[in-house]
C-alpha cells in the first residue's frame, strides 16, 4: 500500500447558476496573456451541447482517454508510445483553434475615436491572431449558453446516448444543467501518459497535475490524449498549458480562485488519501460502469486508525491526516454517495467530482399522478434524464445517480418536515439509507455550505524543502519576461512580433 | 574560387559552424529552455500540415541519415566491405533523390502556409520564415546536384566529398584542398549546409535535439514529482495545540473570525 494525498473538488451542480465567475476570475488571473486568449482553465458549458472546444466527449474524433486492450491491459487511446512518437510530426487528431474558437477583441478605441459620421461607430470584433475583422464570431467557451443555438446542433452532445432525444428538442419537453469544467487531475492521467518529452506530472504532496514549462517541447500529443480538452496550445510560446489548481493559493490553505469566488457556493475542496498501488487496476476493469466503484475502491478511509498510522509511517504529515479526516470530499463521495467522477468511462480516475441536480418534474399536467413521497417526486419524474447524467457521471449506470438524487430530496424532505412542520422524522433518513445526524450534516455542507465546511486545506510546507531565496522574483506563468506581458530582445529568438494592436479601417 | 575564398569556406567555416552549434546549443539549453520548442503551427491551421509536414520530416530524417553515413565513414571502410563506389553513388542517388524529392515537397507546402496563411504569417517570426526558406533553398541544392552527379557515375566526385568530411573530421589541414575540384552546386550545398548548422541554436531547429526517443524507455506511463524523497517522513513542525482539533481546525476557526493559527 503506497499512500497518496491529492486536494481534490467536488462541485455541486444542484447549485449552480451559471453565473460564470468561477471562469472570469480563472481567466483574469492565469489566461490573460497573449498565445492563450483562447483559453479558459475553468469554463461553464450548458447541457445539452456540445461544448468547448466543439464535440469534446467525442473520443471517435479526439482520442482522448485509455482505451483497454483485450489482455486486460490499458494504454493511452492515441495508441502505445510508438504509435503516439509516429504522429509527432502532424498530430491527426489534435484539433484546431476553430474547434475552441479564434481570439477576438472589439475595436473599443474606435469608439473614442471616430470622427463625425453618418452612423452610429460600433466595436467590431478582431482576430487577435491576425488583427483582421470577423465577420461572425462562430464559437467560445459557452456558445450554448441557456440552449443557445438550435437543437440539431446541441443534440449531437455524446450524453444522449441511449436517450429518445426528439421529444427534448421541443420547447416545452426541455431541459437544461450548468456543467463547469476544469482539469479534472486525475490518478491516472492520460495527457501525462502521452507527453514524449516527460514534461507533465503529477505532484507526490497534492496530487496536482501540472506541466513542466521548461521541459515542454511541444509536440501537442497531451491536447489530444486529455479526454476533457483541459490542456490548450499556447500558440505564441510553443508550449502546452494546464489548469495548475491554483497551486500557489492551495499551498497557502487558500481555495482556488474559481472556488473562492464561487457566489453559488458550489465548490468544496479536501484531502483525499488513496492508494497509489490500486490505480492500475481499477483503472483496467472491463465493464465501464465498474469504473466508478473502483475508483471508491482506490480512496482510504482516513478514519482508520490504521490507514492513519500507515500515512504517517509513509510521510503523510499530521495536518494532511486531519484534513483528510475533516475532508467535505470524502463525506459527499463515500459516505452519503451523492458525488461522482466526470466521464469514468475514461479511464482516467477523474478527481473533480459532480453532485448530480435535481430539476424540476417533466410534466406538470401528470404532477398529480406522479407518486410523490414527503411531498416530493420520483426522480425519474424529473425533468434531466436520469440516463443524460448517468452518461455523463457513472458511465450510463443509473442506479448510483437515482440514489443521489433520493438522497437530496429526502434531506430537503427532512428539514422541511423540521423547520416547517416542526416534525424530526427519522424515516425519512432511514428510507434512503442515512442516518439522522447524516442527513444533518448533510444539510449543513450542502445548503448553508460555511467557507470552512467547504474548504478544507491543509498548508504545504515548501519553506522547509525549497530555498525559497532562489525563487525570488519569479512571476507565475510570465516567466523571465516582465510580468506585463512586453517582452525582451534576447540573442535567442529576438523579440516577438505581436498583431495587438490591428490597424483600423474606417467604417462609412 | 581563389585558395584563400576556398580555405576560408571549407577549411575554417566548418570548424566555427560546428562549434556554434555545439556551444550555442548548449548554452541555450542551459539558459533558456522555455524558448527550446518546435514552435509548430499545426494548431492555427491544420491544412497542408499533416501531408507537408510528414513528408518534410520524414524525408530528412532520410537525408539526414544518409548524409551521414555517406559522407562520414571513411572511403576504406566501402572498399574493405566490397561496396564499389559506383554502387554506394548511385544508391545515394536513389535513396536521396526519392527522401530529397519528398522533403522538398514537404517544405513547399510548409513554406506556402507559412508565407500565405494570414495566422502563420503573422505569429511567425524572423527566424520562422528564415529556417524555412534556407532549408527549401538546401533542397532544390540537393536535390538539383543529383544531375551534376549522374554525369559521371563511376564516383570520383563523391570520393572527393567524402574526403573532405572525413578529413573535416580528423582535423586534416589538407581538407579544403579536396573540394578543389568538385562541381559549383555542391560548394554551394555546403556553404548553405553550414550555414544552417550555425543558426541551428539561434533558431526553432533545436528542437531536432530534443527528439523524444527516451519516451520510448520510460518504465511504465506515469510520471510522479516530489520535492522530497518519497516515503520518507517530512520533518514538519507541530503547529499550536488547541482543544478538539489541530493545524486544520486552527485555520479554520482563524478563517471564521475566531483566534487561530
Amino acid at each position: 500500500m503506497r499512500i497518496r494525498a491529492q486536494i481534490s473538488m467536488v462541485l455541486n451542480l444542484d447549485k449552480c447558476i451559471g453565473c460564470h465567475t468561477c471562469s472570469i476570475t480563472c481567466k483574469n488571473v492565469w489566461t490573460n496573456r497573449e498565445g492563450v486568449e483562447y483559453v479558459w482553465f475553468n469554463n461553464v458549458e450548458t447541457k445539452p451541447g456540445i461544448g468547448y472546444p466543439k464535440d469534446w466527449e467525442n473520443q471517435d474524433r479526439w482520442q482522448g482517454g485509455w482505451t483497454r486492450k483485450a489482455n486486460g491491459r490499458i494504454i493511452p487511446r492515441q495508441g502505445s508510445k510508438w504509435r503516439i512518437l509516429a504522429k509527432i510530426f502532424a498530430n491527426p487528431h489534435l484539433p484546431e483553434i476553430d474547434d475552441f474558437y479564434e481570439p477576438y477583441t472589439f475595436e473599443y478605441e474606435w469608439l473614442q475615436k471616430a470622427p463625425e459620421l453618418q452612423a452610429q461607430p460600433s466595436a467590431k470584433p478582431r482576430s487577435l491572431l491576425t488583427g483582421e475583422v470577423i465577420n461572425k464570431i462562430e464559437w467560445s467557451g459557452n456558445w450554448e449558453d441557456m440552449l443557445g443555438g438550435e437543437f440539431s446542433s446541441r443534440g449531437r452532445d455524446y450524453n444522449f446516448e441511449g436517450v429518445e432525444k426528439e421529444i427534448y428538442g421541443q420547447f416545452e419537453e426541455t431541459f437544461m444543467m450548468y456543467l463547469p469544467r476544469l482539469c479534472e487531475h486525475c490518478l491516472n492521467p492520460s495527457c501525462l501518459a502521452s507527453c514524449p518529452s516527460g514534461a507533465i506530472y503529477k505532484r507526490e504532496e497534492d496530487g496536482i497535475v501540472l506541466i513542466d514549462q521548461e521541459k515542454c517541447r511541444g509536440w501537442r500529443m497531451c491536447v489530444s490524449g486529455c479526454p476533457y480538452k483541459k490542456i490548450y496550445y499556447n500558440w505564441s510560446t510553443g508550449k502546452s498549458e494546464k489548469c495548475i489548481f491554483c497551486y500557489p493559493r492551495i499551498e497557502t490553505g487558500q481555495p482556488t480562485v474559481c472556488s473562492e469566488t464561487c457566489v453559488g457556493r458550489i465548490r468544496y475542496l479536501g484531502v483525499v488519501l488513496y492508494d497509489a498501488d490500486k490505480i492500475e487496476a481499477a483503472a483496467s476493469v472491463e465493464d465501464p460502469k465498474d469504473l466508478y466503484p473502483a475508483q471508491l475502491g482506490v480512496f482510504l478511509n482516513p478514519h482508520d486508525p490504521e490507514i492513519q498510522a500507515e500515512a504517517r509511517a509513509q510521510g503523510i504529515p499530521d495536518q494532511w491526516i486531519e484534513a483528510a479526516v475533516r475532508s467535505p470530499i470524502w463525506k459527499m463521495a463515500m459516505d452519503w454517495k451523492i458525488a461522482f467522477p466526470l466521464h469514468p468511462e475514461y479511464r482516467t480516475l477523474p478527481m473533480v467530482w459532480y453532485v448530480p441536480p435535481l430539476s424540476p418534474i417533466q410534466s406538470a399536467h401528470e404532477a398529480g399522478k406522479i407518486s410523490a413521497k414527503d411531498g416530493m417526486p420520483d426522480v425519474r419524474s424529473l425533468r434531466i434524464p436520469m440516463r443524460y447524467l448517468a452518461n455523463l457521471l457513472t458511465a450510463g449506470d443509473e442506479a448510483p445517480v437515482a440514489s443521489a438524487l433520493e438522497r437530496m430530496l429526502a434531506m430537503r424532505s427532512y428539514m422541511r418536515a423540521k423547520t416547517v412542520e416542526g416534525r424530526i422524522d427519522p424515516s425519512i433518513a432511514e428510507r434512503v439509507g442515512l442516518t439522522q445526524p447524516m442527513i444533518e450534516d448533510m444539510y449543513k455542507t450542502m445548503a448553508l455550505a460555511a467557507y470552512e465546511d467547504r474548504y478544507v486545506i491543509p498548508t504545504t510546507h515548501r519553506e522547509i524543502e525549497e530555498d525559497a531565496y532562489e525563487m525570488r522574483g519569479s512571476a507565475g506563468f510570465a516567466f523571465r519576461e516582465g510580468s506585463g506581458g512586453d517582452s525582451k530582445t534576447n540573442l535567442f529568438g529576438g523579440t516577438k512580433r505581436t498583431p495587438k494592436k490591428p490597424y483600423m479601417d474606417v467604417p462609412t | 574560387m581563389s585558395d584563400l575564398l576556398n580555405q576560408l569556406a571549407f577549411g575554417w567555416f566548418p570548424y566555427f559552424a560546428i562549434t556554434v552549434l555545439i556551444v550555442g546549443s548548449i548554452l541555450r539549453f542551459d539558459a533558456d529552455q522555455y524558448s527550446w520548442r518546435s514552435q509548430s503551427s499545426q494548431f492555427l491551421r491544420r491544412r497542408q500540415m499533416t501531408i507537408g509536414s510528414n513528408l518534410f520530416h520524414m524525408g530528412l530524417l532520410v537525408l539526414f541519415v544518409g548524409h551521414f553515413i555517406g559522407l562520414l565513414t571513411p572511403v576504406g571502410v566501402f572498399d574493405a566491405v566490397g561496396v564499389t563506389h559506383s554502387f554506394k553513388q548511385i544508391t545515394a542517388m536513389v535513396v536521396g533523390g526519392i527522401a530529397g524529392v519528398m522533403a522538398l515537397v514537404g517544405a513547399t507546402l510548409l513554406l506556402h502556409r507559412r508565407l500565405f496563411d494570414d495566422r502563420i504569417r503573422r505569429s511567425s517570426s524572423v527566424g520562422d520564415i528564415a529556417v524555412l526558406v534556407l532549408l527549401w533553398l538546401q533542397l532544390v541544392f540537393g536535390v538539383a546536384s543529383i544531375w551534376w552527379t549522374a554525369q559521371h557515375l563511376d564516383g570520383s566526385e563523391m570520393v572527393q566529398l567524402m574526403g573532405w568530411a572525413n578529413a573535416i573530421v580528423v582535423f586534416d589541414a589538407a581538407a579544403p584542398g579536396q573540394l578543389a575540384e568538385v562541381a559549383w552546386i555542391y560548394k554551394l550545398h555546403i556553404i548553405l549546409g553550414l550555414i544552417l548548422f550555425t543558426i541551428t541554436p539561434f533558431t526553432r531547429l533545436v528542437h531536432i535535439w530534443s527528439v523524444p526517443i527516451w519516451f520510448l524507455f520510460r518504465p511504465g506511463y506515469q510520471i510522479v514529482r516530489s520535492r522530497h524523497p518519497i516515503g520518507k517522513r517530512r520533518d514538519i513542525p507541530a503547529g499550536p495545540s488547541l482543544p478538539g482539533g489541530g493545524q486544520t481546525v486552527a485555520r479554520q476557526a482563524s478563517e471564521s473570525g475566531g483566534s487561530g493559527a
